[in-house]
């Protein structure tokens, strides 16, 4: 599933489902964490995957928000049209 | 084969498809929708995992916050002609490759796994006789109380960095 993630991440143009494919990516780490403090019968694991779901939250957030942002400017959301750093 | 293992099973398969379902729809609204399935296999899956509050927490925030973010920037940036073009970069077999050789990567990582730290003192029984909730809460709230309030930090700054970049400019 986190390669499935990566593919989405390097292989779509649409900006959108780019960032769908992090919270992929997240998601799975997320996964092999509870799974591994169930089998270790630790807490660790839980409480870090409270912290990651926090973070994937407020990187969602400003990430769309920048999509926003630069979406007034040029209305595409095709990353290899995204070039204006380009020098 | 037991019944955990078969459960196990659909699981893993599920939520596979699903992945790859999400990420070669055209539609993003579609994508969406079937991300919405994964995160509530996703939940279902920590409840067999004995975390009922991280459950609760991946349907509330995920499913409920974080898609509907999604969803709301989809509609706010009306993509209508953007279905018709093509969906993937020109280098995506690369990509697929990619993809491909980290998940044999992973996989012979995880079968080289041999010695285990000792187990916690967090079992089943422990956890039980306790609550998922009390538990987290005692081990969120001493332990790790340092980590808690930089959370509250990080989300702080989202919050008005979503605002002040999201926000039409004054004139």
């Amino acid at each position: 599933m986190f390669s499935i993630g990566v593919f989405g991440f390097l292989a779509r143009r649409n900006l959108l489902i780019i960032f769908i494919s992090i919270e992929l990516m997240l998601n799975s780490v997320n996964i092999s964490l509870v799974a591994f403090s169930h089998y270790l019968q630790s807490m660790r694991g839980q409480i870090l995957v409270f912290f990651v779901i926090t973070v994937a939250a407020a990187e969602a957030a400003i990430g769309l928000a920048i999509l926003i942002a630069y979406y007034k400017n040029n209305p595409t959301i095709k990353v290899d049209e995204i070039n204006i750093l380009k020098g | 084969m037991t019944l955990p293992q078969l459960f196990f099973a659909y699981f893993a398969l599920a939520m596979t498809t699903l992945s790859l379902l999400v990420v070669t729809r055209k539609n993003p609204v579609h994508s969406v929708m079937w991300m919405l399935v994964l995160f509530v296999h996703i939940a279902s899956l920590y409840l067999f995992l004995n975390a009922e509050f991280l459950a609760a927490i991946q349907i509330i925030v995920y499913a409920g916050a974080v898609l509907v973010l999604f969803l709301f920037v989809i509609m706010m940036l009306n993509l209508r002609k953007e279905e018709t073009v093509k969906k993937y970069q020109s280098q995506w077999p690369f990509s697929a490759l990619t993809g491909v050789m980290l998940a044999a990567f992973l996989v012979l990582i995880l079968g080289k796994i041999t010695v285990l730290p000792s187990l916690g003192k967090y079992s089943i029984e422990a956890i039980k006789s306790e609550g998922s909730m009390m538990t987290i809460g005692k081990v969120l709230y001493t332990e790790y109380i340092l980590p808690f309030e930089i959370a509250s930090i990080v989300l702080l700054v989202a919050i008005i960095g979503a605002m002040v970049l999201a926000k039409k400019r004054m004139e």
